[in-house]
């Protein structure tokens, strides 16, 4: 048998476990670890400008590869930098492992040079966590880690080593285990079949049904058994933030995304509804809006895997716990076996009924925003014009604001894993590392990073790590001088008392910027620009592209959610109620 | 409601910070919290006792479960069960008929006196924890010294058991 030393064990399991790209930044407790990464070809390290971005990067490259990132940092500074990324990652159920040096054992608890308590300090947001204490146990542990998580709710795994444990004299057999078994750890995948079976039927024996679909879909590649269900029943189908492209955008049943800012149509089926078929949702206060007034008529069915996201915040009447492949497979076939079929009649009055609220209200139907003009570009028609260049074919990544909610809005995926965002905890900076990830899994992709002067600069050295690593994604960067969300919350809820939200004259030339960092920067201050200059963004298919696009300040995202009301009351626009 | 939930663990560390953690971070309380390992030592048996509604206690026990180290977990509520608790007291007794009275009151509770100063008596009492409570009201116009509470543990009634 091989003899490897902890650091040697640590890059080899690295590579037994698949793992092709790591993102990371060195440091003392970590330094035994990169010197047996110098030594070897398989494992690929790029090294990010700032620990958060590594995790978003790894991210990034989860969510659009759907397997599992990875990074890895140092003790101390380097875990908690590393702390956003992870609980990023967390809140959406991305899959990532989290490799963090630490003080040598002796030294821990001792208040030590860059020591932290990471175990402790990630507890609270990451999916499990290990604290490695022989080099003998680091392949087992991190083969482990890989397994947790990738399987069941997804989530990030924390692996934290201590120094003294990848000491490069001290080397031991190494041996990758062939499979990995935990008493405690076995998560369900196939749904109650008799459960299964009422959902079927209660689905069926509906008259204004709804398909709910959120992030789960996405993360459990179940987008093609879902667009099949819906279609076989001819149901409207409505995607979370975390959802969208896990149903074509562009198909006539897609009726937009829901919740806070989602669309007319969307929230009122909702709201309307007799039968919910919720899958991989977990009815998050982003869409619900008031718990008291959500959707009083309709028999709740919920598939989720992570059973904890069942009746958590909305009770189900039809709970399944399993993952949505396998639920949507069983329950395709139950269909298929059944006589039963919906109700036509009823389905047709519903079409019926969905199509005037679209056709009254929507955003698709018609325009519901003033026009652009001259010096007046309105962002949705950026997002418009970026989706027109790139032909609804590119990875968006965004980041967290007023234009990640346009993205949303007006880029219409039909994909999945096309739209990747933070929507969770809303991690403004995590748009340019992210689309790094996504960059270096599709070298050959579109890759566009919609984000806001704000965001940006929440990450804004990345740019560096782009040119080392030849990452040609292009920034579009809605720019309105302004926090533009916390601004439009400040005109709706605080007589427009901006508090911080404005820059006033401070913002840097974003194109003398991205020149400095040896990219290309294009600013856009007319609208009969737009289009031209969006072309020649995505011409520059080599070079990052930094797009500064002057937006009007006064624009605010609607529809939006009336607080304290229904899913269907919604701000239509500044002077509209629905 | 007061909710007695048993938790099979792995004997690992951090296992019972991160139990903790969970009750901490989901706005749960913790009335009182007992663990030790088991007769196989790779398992630790927890015991807590909190509050809440039948969704609040299902939700606690599935959030649980979702813990990695999590073996098994039930809410022994639900069922006809057993809850014991084991509290020692120290109380002032220096008076004749003082003494007299605590130790007919410990033999009320089925107690024993377990340590005797000249000045104190020390009480050790097993039992559910209202019984645990009343005796605490019956001597405390005495003067406590000192309580010391373990938690409570709990086991089902019948052929029910919980074990890997």
């Amino acid at each position: 048998m091989e003899h490897l030393s902890g650091g040697e064990i640590v890059i080899r399991a690295l590579k037994d476990a698949g793992v092709k790209h790591v993102w990371g930044y060195p440091g003392g407790a970590a330094l035994h670890i990169y010197d047996a990464l110098y030594r070897q070809e398989d494992v690929e390290h790029l090294l990010v400008r700032h620990e958060q971005a590594a995790v978003h990067a790894a991210d990034g490259f989860s969510r659009s590869t759907g397997e599992v990132g990875t990074a890895l940092v140092t003790s101390g500074p380097g875990a908690t930098n590393a702390i956003t990324g992870i609980a990023t990652a967390y809140m959406d159920s991305i899959p990532l492992v989290v490799i963090s040096g630490q003080v040598p054992k002796i030294k821990i608890g001792q208040d030590a040079f860059q020591e932290t308590d990471m175990v402790g300090v990630s507890r609270p947001i990451v999916k499990h966590s290990f604290l490695v204490t022989r080099a003998e146990d680091i392949a087992e542990t991190i083969a482990k880690a890989y397994y947790i998580a990738s399987t069941g709710r997804p989530g990030p795994v924390v692996v934290d080593i201590p120094k003294d444990v990848t000491d490069p004299s001290y080397k031991v057999p190494y041996e990758w285990p062939s499979s990995i078994k935990m008493r405690s750890y076995q998560p369900t995948n196939k749904g109650h079949r008799g459960q299964v079976k009422r959902a079927v039927k209660t689905l069926l024996s509906a008259k204004k049904p709804i398909i709910y679909s959120g992030g789960g879909v996405i993360l459990d590649d179940a987008s093609e058994q879902l667009t099949e269900l819906a279609q076989r029943l001819n149901y409207p189908v409505t995607n979370t933030l975390m959802g969208l492209g896990a149903y074509p955008a562009t198909d006539r049943q897609f009726i937009g995304m829901l919740g806070m800012h989602g669309t007319f149509e969307a929230n009122t089926a909702m709201h309307e509804s007799d039968v919910i078929f919720a899958v991989g949702a977990r009815f998050d206060d982003r869409v619900t809006n008031d718990l008291d007034k959500f959707c009083p008529n309709a028999t709740i069915i919920h598939i989720d895997v992570d059973p904890t996201s069942i009746s958590k915040n909305i009770t189900a009447h039809i709970p399944v716990v399993g993952t949505c492949t396998s639920v949507l497979n069983e329950m395709l076939s139950i269909i298929d076996e059944l006589d039963t079929k919906p109700d036509a009649q009823a389905i047709k009055d519903w079409w019926t009924k969905i199509d005037q609220w679209r056709a009254d209200k929507g955003i698709y139907t018609a325009s519901r925003y003033e026009p652009s003009g001259g010096d007046i570009i309105k962002p949705q028609d950026v997002i418009k014009a970026l989706y027109k260049e790139t032909k609804g074919d590119a990875f968006i990544t965004s980041d967290v604001g007023q234009h990640q909610m346009f993205a949303a809005q007006y880029y219409l995926f039909d994909k999945p894993r096309r739209w990747i965002n933070s929507g969770g905890l809303g991690t403004m900076g995590f748009g340019l590392p992210a689309a790094m990830g996504v960059q270096l899994a599709y070298p050959e992709a579109q890759v566009a990073c919609v984000t806001g002067e704000g965001s940006i600069q929440m990450c804004i050295q990345e740019l560096s790590t782009c040119s080392q690593y030849n990452l040609p994604v292009k920034i579009i960067n809605l720019n309105n001088s302004a926090l533009g969300m916390v601004r439009q919350w400040q005109d709706m809820n605080y007589s427009s008392r901006y508090s911080q939200s404005l820059y006033e004259d401070s913002l840097p030339d974003f194109v003398a910027l991205a020149e400095a960092y040896g990219h290309v920067g294009i600013k856009v201050t007319r609208y009969e620009d737009l289009e031209e200059k969006m072309r020649e963004c995505f011409a520059h298919k080599d070079r990052v592209v930094f797009m500064d696009i002057c937006v009007d300040k006064s624009e605010h995202v609607y529809p939006m959610q009336i607080p304290g009301g229904s899913m269907g009351d919604l701000y239509l626009n500044k002077a509209e109620k629905s | 409601m007061k909710r007695i939930i048993s938790i099979l663990l792995e004997n690992e560390s951090g296992a019972l910070s991160r139990v903790v953690g969970l009750f901490a971070q989901r706005g749960y309380n913790i009335d009182t919290l007992t663990v030790a390992p088991t007769d196989d030592d790779t398992l630790s048996r927890l015991t807590l006792t909190t509050q809440g509604d039948d969704q609040m206690a299902e939700q606690i026990v599935k959030q649980l479960h979702k813990l990695i180290d999590t073996i098994k977990v039930v809410d022994l509520t639900v069922g006809s069960h057993i809850e014991r608790e084991l509290m020692l007291v120290k109380i002032k007794a220096s008076e004749p008929e003082v003494r007299a009275e605590l130790k007919s009151s410990v033999e009320i509770f089925r107690g024993h006196v377990v340590d005797v100063t000249a000045s104190t008596y020390t009480v050790q009492l097993t039992g559910d924890s209202d019984k645990l409570d009343a005796f605490i009201d019956a001597v405390r116009e005495i003067g406590i010294m000192e309580v010391v509470r373990s938690g409570v543990s709990g086991i089902s009634r019948g052929d029910k058991f919980l074990r890997v």
